[in-house]
């Protein structure tokens, strides 16, 4: 499959945050993630991920520090912009975020049609992506109607949709039985072939080893490790902007 | 959501009517989009702006027919207790004012009528033929009566009439259009108070609707709907709940202003009945829901793209 390669499509560098006066909860956390690649972020719970996470699904501004997105800075970038940019993403909150009143369907439907598709053009997509995470008898349920793994695929299906360039899972298979764990993630997968970048916050470390060519980005208390230099981009180390502590 | 408890026929009414401008998208407000009464406070707004507004067109028209009627007439009363004399400088009179530029038309008015016209106040004809009567000329000029005009006519009128008195007719009723005058300001102020209030209430709805749609908003907002969108999904919400309670308030506020036109038409009462409203009165107290709905469309924009700023 092709990969997506043109330069970086993520890029930390320093980046600092701080939620008011309290203390850093990420400190110096420099990345690069490489385009169609697959990570998993790990780290004890507190230690960060949904944190970073946010500054990468655009939800929060760091304290300090450079993001750049897509080619673009995404500090100074001015505010019009950013719908564009979050509508290459697609994002499984760790609490789904479904809209309450919208049933399963058109919570699934609201990325295409905030991003303006034709009604006829949705209604199948959506059919599918439902029946495929075995939602398909459930698409006219509430939010509500539904239980906590149910309301998690969901949520996935709402993030996966639209096809985005970056995939942001936080914690997508808390909920869900082993089985249908293994299959969200290869429907992950799938889309990572297809050239999404995907990032998918976890603690549970089995499933690392699910996914052979994934790459690793450790939090602990907020600082990034990086034992194997993976997160490094270019992946050699050459100076520039990948000096590293 | 799916099970609603049977509800009285006017909520039937105003879901009907929000089924309706939903379209045919599912609607990203939840149901409780404005605050349960808002469309009736507006229609109750928008009655009361239509009657005050109507009131103060009324009083307006009343004032310009009757200034009108009156402001090119000049009366000229010959005060005098010799009826001979009295007679002279009448004649006189007329005769140096139908010369005057500017005069239109000249009437000595007769004796009988004078007569006829005072009686109400007299009493009956032995007594007004003891009681010297001036002797009245009506005189109509081209243009409206001004102090300097008045002035002029008093130096000409002067000359060969020394017993007379000249006072536009616009004067006797002075005190009357003062009073017009202050109640069409009072319903016009009411009219700008009462916009305030309704902007004010559509201002605590839409925050009401913004909070309780907080959620919805940020989700929106993440998944890259812009500020334009999101503030065009509760415009247009609040827009169609404003047009509901618009219609309704101009429908409740129409039918008390015809009921009281209709009264005060039956009164004969030459002032009132002049007031009676025209074309453009009917088109701008129509326009007074059409302003509310802008207002509250107006009002929710701001509101919401206010609040958007805040957000990332
Ligand atoms: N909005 C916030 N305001 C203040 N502190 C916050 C906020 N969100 C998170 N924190 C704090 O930041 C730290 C990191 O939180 P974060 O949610 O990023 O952790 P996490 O790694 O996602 O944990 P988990 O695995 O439990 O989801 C925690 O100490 C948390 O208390
Ligand atoms: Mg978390």
């Amino acid at each position: 499959m092709t990969k997506a390669t043109d330069g970086e499509t993520i890029q930390f560098d320093n980046v600092g945050l701080r939620y008011g006066a309290d203390r850093e909860v990420l400190s110096d956390v420099s990345f690069t993630l490489f385009p169609g690649s697959f990570y998993f972020l790990t780290g004890a719970s507190g230690a960060g991920k949904t944190s970073l996470l946010k500054l990468l699904y655009l939800a929060q501004r760091p304290s300090r520090g450079m993001i750049r997105m897509f080619g673009t800075d995404a500090i100074t970038m001015p505010r019009e912009r950013l719908p564009g940019l979050r509508r290459r993403l697609g994002v499984v909150f760790q609490d789904f975020r479904l809209v309450p009143h919208l049933s399963a369907f058109d919570n699934v439907a609201l990325p295409l049609r905030v991003a303006g598709a034709a009604e006829n053009d949705l209604l199948k997509p959506v059919a599918d992506m439902l029946e495929w995470v075995k939602l398909g008898e459930r698409m006219h349920a509430l939010p509500a109607q539904l239980s906590g793994g149910e309301q998690q695929r969901v949520a996935i299906a709402r993030a996966v949709i639209g096809r985005p360039e970056l995939l942001i899972a936080d914690e997508p298979t808390g909920n869900v039985d082993p089985e249908m764990a293994i299959k969200l993630l290869r429907l992950f997968e799938a889309l990572n072939r297809m050239g999404t970048t995907v990032v998918v916050a976890t603690h549970d470390v089995h499933l690392l080893k699910k996914v052979p060519d994934s790459l690793i980005m450790r939090l602990d208390k907020g600082r990034l490790s990086d034992p194997t230099g993976a997160l490094r981009y270019p992946p050699r180390p050459s100076g520039g902007f990948g000096a590293r502590n | 959501m799916t099970t609603e408890l049977p509800s009285s026929a006017s909520n039937t009414l105003m879901q009907r009517w929000r089924a309706f401008s939903r379209g045919t998208g599912p609607e990203l407000m939840s149901q409780r989009r404005l605050a349960g009464p808002m469309p009736w406070v507006i229609a109750i707004m928008v009655a009361l702006t239509v009657i005050a507004a109507a009131g103060g067109f009324a009083l307006s028209n009343t004032a310009s027919n009757a200034t009108e009627a009156l402001s090119g007439g000049v009366t000229v009363q010959v005060v005098e207790a010799n009826p001979v004399e009295r007679d002279r400088q009448a004649k006189a009179a007329a005769r140096v004012l139908q010369a005057t530029p500017g005069v239109v038309g000249v009437v000595i008015v007769s004796q009988d009528d004078v007569e006829r016209l005072i009686e109400p106040w007299l009493g009956a004809r032995a007594i007004v033929d003891q009681i010297p009567v001036p002797a009245l000329i009506d005189v109509r000029m081209r243009a409206q009566v001004d102090g300097e005009v008045l002035g002029g006519l008093r130096r000409i009128v002067r000359n060969v009439a020394p017993a007379a008195r000249v006072d536009a007719q616009s004067t006797w009723l002075k005190p009357v259009f003062g009073a017009i005058n202050s109640l069409q300001w009072l319903a016009f102020a009411l009219v700008a108070l009462l916009s305030l209030a309704l902007a004010a209430a559509v201002l605590l709805a839409v925050r009401t609707a913004l909070g309780a749609n907080r959620e919805t908003i940020e989700i929106v907002h993440l998944l890259g709907g812009t500020d334009s969108q999101i503030a065009w999904v509760f415009q247009r919400a609040i827009g169609f709940d404003a047009a509901g309670g618009g219609a309704a308030g101009l429908a409740l506020g129409l039918v008390v202003v015809m009921f009281l036109g209709q009264q005060f038409g039956g009164m004969e009462a030459g002032l009132v009945s002049s007031g009676a409203l025209d074309w453009l009165d009917w088109v701008l107290l129509a326009l007074v829901p059409i302003i509310g709905v802008l207002l509250a469309v107006f009002t929710a924009r701001l509101t919401v793209i206010r609040a958007l700023r805040k957000m990332l």
